[in-house]
């Protein structure tokens, strides 16, 4: 046994067997004597003391990496579900009624109101502005192609930088329709190109390069646009070609805009006007699409937004879904790591039941051995803990990046939290193998066959 | 000298003892190999399945394939039954047809007639205060109903010098263009205006090569009109589960490798432990293929229950994972059993394996004596 070996000679040693003495077992001394256990228990079996610390820092780590995951995941989510469009839409408020059946707009041209192209920058003005994707104005208007007859023409961004004061942004429809596919080159916003959508191009015969001649005047298509949805029978050009043939600057019919928001819940729902200061502040500082469109009706004048709810709303539906899969799976993946963490504890514990039966017989109390054993137990978990919370940490990261691009962070405030846990978990682990170990009589431990 | 089958008996009876006299340990290396069997399955079983489960939640975003009649005319008769004999009862198809009436004041306004139970089944997102359930009742958009200024009586709507009296059901709001027309059932929409669909709009579920399949076969059938798949829709779903199962994925791999690893570390204490057994049996005669036979035996006999124990506990918590986010149930897929099989009895041998390379160089002497 190496325990006889290391502590005959020690003070410690001494100690131990005369535990009734009155003069060698004051306080001072016993507290010595335990750290001093302790601290060669630590020394002697870096082995084994290696082992269950590499089990309980493999544990932490993947604890922790999927409570980052989990809890960031609503947020990653939430931009890639941007991936199906705008989520509202801002219209005048004194618009009159749309007349549109599949994409063929038959409302006559001097008819409704329309939004100001310059109030539009006031949009990276608001609370919100950093959840804003991206925006797309848009204007319709028609127009007669020489073989085709009438077609809508809409007018509107491809990739165009505005400024907001001292900040520059880029927004178009190339951020908020990510779908729409273009064969040959996207217009520049500052030209006269366009694009034809592809079915009205192969009625045309006409292809990426060709020449185009709308309202009296020749115009270049730099590509053939593929949406799958109504554009495939409209143009599309740059803002100020639209504005020009309807024959009014800085107008734009409606404003579609991409939004990160958060799911809707019965609180989203209450009337601003209803509620108090407080309740209000707190409504507007979540990016719920109510309120988000509540502020893009305060930044723009004489604007009526609204949600689209095919997409705002089915997003909180399936952003929920994601969610609560990876909240359980986390769940899973926590008891997966306490119950390995406490089996790698009870096997260390159960290989040292030859050194309990020998502190026992050497007159230790079963408080005493419980305690060294726990104190050992919590320093296990601290320093494992601590380096599967660095490990846990970067694996979020490399997950993030992988998968998203972007980084997963971890809050610091989860590190007390986890190491707590981890401490809970190493003792629970270890309570049943250290009481049966003390349970044993010690003449069994001593000689080996439990 | 002791005969061959005596030898083998022998070596059973030291099998069976080992376990049975440490109980304790054995229970706590059994545990770990459960532990890692029950992750394993739970992951792949959720693997599998999740993508299966995402697509039918997907469809909450309503058609992803829209039939049209080309050049603005209306589809032949029997294309609704054509596309719902297609689809059978597993996918959804709507219809709905368009024209623009005017009101008595003159206003003009898109009527559409379309089948109110199979619109509030696909598309979920319609916020409706009452849907129309007799004839002759309508659904006004939003829009439409402050436009129309038509909020409780009775109004009517003409179309081709026919007119049609209708009563208001309940408004209807989407945010999109829904928002300005009119909705009537079918069958009225039909006797009123003699016009027949145009446009069918379908929800096919399943993977793209399902779906893609589905529209190659309504394009044989319905050779007159023009099938294209929803991009925005397509497109938005295929990033979206695409990204969720990389983060599942990573996620079951950093799972599984803690628990195998975790499984390692407690097998290698537990065989490690042991090596006054093996000295004892080595000091007795054994030879080492025996001594081998002996420990690698016993492993594989942990891998194999811990392996089923697991596998069971494993499809339990995958089944209620599955219940739990999507209130429907994983299906136990036991195609993943032989990998978990073959998975822990290979670890545990492996974990096996290793102590006793090491022990196998040291004199029985020097480990009874406890060096």
């Amino acid at each position: 046994m190496r325990a006889f070996t290391y502590s005959r000679n020690s003070p410690a040693f001494r100690t131990v067997i005369f535990s009734s003495n009155p003069i060698k077992s004051g306080p001072k001394f016993k507290k010595l004597m335990f750290v001093r256990l302790v601290f060669e228990s630590f020394r002697r079996q870096k082995r084994r003391k290696l082992l269950a610390c590499a089990a309980i820092a493999l544990g932490v780590s993947v604890a922790t990496a999927m409570i980052a995951v989990a809890t960031g995941i609503g947020d990653k989510m939430s931009r890639e579900l941007r991936t199906y469009g705008a989520n509202l839409v801002v219209t005048p408020q004194e618009d009159t009624l749309d007349l549109q059946i599949g994409g063929v707009n038959l409302k006559p041209p001097t008819d409704g109101a329309y939004l100001k192209e310059s109030d539009l920058s006031n949009i990276k003005s608001m609370f919100w502005a950093n959840n804003i994707v991206g925006f797309a104005p848009m204007l319709p208007v028609n127009i007669t192609l020489p073989k085709q007859g009438k077609v809508t023409l809409v007018g509107t961004y491809f990739s165009k930088t505005l400024s907001f004061g001292k900040q520059s942004f880029v927004t178009g429809v190339r951020a908020t329709d990510p779908w729409w596919k273009v064969e040959g080159a996207w217009p520049n916003d500052d030209s006269g190109d366009v694009l034809v959508g592809e079915r009205l191009a192969a009625k045309l015969g006409s292809r990426a390069g060709d020449q185009i001649e709308i309202d009296g005047t020749e115009h270049r298509v730099s590509g053939i646009l593929s949406t799958g949805s109504t554009e495939d029978d409209q143009i599309v050009a740059p803002l100020p070609l639209a504005q020009h043939i309807l024959g009014r600057a800085d107008v734009v019919r409606r404003v579609y805009v991409s939004a990160v928001t958060k799911p809707e819940d019965s609180f989203a729902r209450s009337d601003p006007k209803t509620l108090s200061p407080d309740v209000y502040d707190r409504w507007y500082c979540s990016p719920y699409p109510q309120s988000i469109a509540y502020q893009l009706q305060q930044a723009i004048p004489n604007a009526h937004a609204e949600q689209i709810r095919q997409i705002s709303q089915t997003e909180g539906t399936i952003l929920s879904r994601i969610e609560g899969l990876m909240l359980l799976v986390t769940l899973a993946a926590l008891l997966a790591s306490a119950l390995a963490v406490s089996a790698a504890m009870a096997t260390a514990i159960f290989e040292r039941r030859g050194e309990i039966g020998l502190m026992k017989a050497l007159g230790a109390g079963k408080t005493s051995v419980a305690a060294i054993f726990f104190v050992e137990a919590a320093l296990l978990a601290l320093l494992g803990g601590s380096a599967g919370f660095a490990g846990g940490a970067f694996l979020a990261e490399r997950i993030g990046k992988l998968v998203f691009d972007s980084q997963i962070g971890i809050s610091p405030v989860l590190f007390p939290i986890v190491l707590v846990i981890a401490i809970l978990v190493t003792f629970a682990g270890s309570a049943v193998a250290i009481r049966r170990a003390i349970k044993l009589d010690p003449v069994y431990a001593l000689r080996g066959n439990a | 000298m002791t005969s061959r089958p005596k030898k083998r008996r022998m070596l059973m009876r030291m099998l069976l003892r080992s376990i049975i006299r440490g109980r304790g340990r054995t229970l706590s290396a059994l545990l770990a190999i459960v532990v890692a069997a029950a992750a394993a399955t739970a992951m792949l079983n959720l693997f599998v399945d999740v993508q299966a489960k995402l697509h039918s939640e997907f469809r909450n975003y309503g058609a992803n394939v829209i039939i049209v009649a080309k050049d603005g005319q209306t589809l032949p008769a029997n294309a609704l039954s054509t596309v719902e004999s297609i689809i059978a009862g597993r996918d959804m198809a709507v219809p709905f047809a368009y024209v623009v009436a005017r009101t008595a004041s003159g206003k003009a306004v898109v009527v559409a007639g379309t089948d109110f139970s199979a619109v509030q089944k696909l598309d979920h997102w319609w916020s409706v205060t009452a849907w129309p359930s007799k004839p002759q009742q309508a659904l006004l958009g939003t829009r439409a109903a402050q436009s129309l200024n038509v909020s409780s009586q009775p109004f009517s709507l003409s179309f081709q010098g026919k007119s049609i009296q209708l009563a208001t059901a309940g408004t209807l709001q989407t945010g999109a263009s829904e928002d300005s027309r009119i909705y009537i059932s079918l069958s009225d929409f039909e006797k009123w205006t003699g016009v027949g669909v145009s446009t069918i709009e379908v929800a096919i579920s399943g993977s793209p090569a399902e779906i893609n399949a589905a529209m190659q076969n309504l394009a044989q059938r319905l050779p007159s009109a023009g099938i294209t798949p929803i991009r925005q829709i397509m497109a938005g779903e295929a990033n979206v589960l695409g990204k969720t199962r990389s983060t599942m994925l990573y996620s079951a791999i950093l799972i599984i490798a803690t628990a195998a690893l975790c499984l390692l570390a407690t097998l290698i204490g537990w065989v490690y432990d042991r090596r006054r057994d093996f000295a004892i049996m080595k000091a007795l005669g054994a030879s080492s293929v025996a001594m081998n036979g002996f420990f690698v035996g016993e492993a594989t006999l942990l891998g194999i229950i811990g392996a089923i124990v697991g596998f069971a506990f494993g499809v339990g918590a995958a089944i209620w994972i599955g219940h739990a986010s999507f209130h429907t149930a994983v299906v136990p897929r036991f195609g993943v059993f032989p990998i978990v099989l073959v998975g822990s009895v290979f670890v545990s041998l492996a974990s096996a394996l290793l102590p006793i390379l090491l022990l196998q160089q040291v004199q029985p002497a020097n480990i009874l004596r406890g060096e």
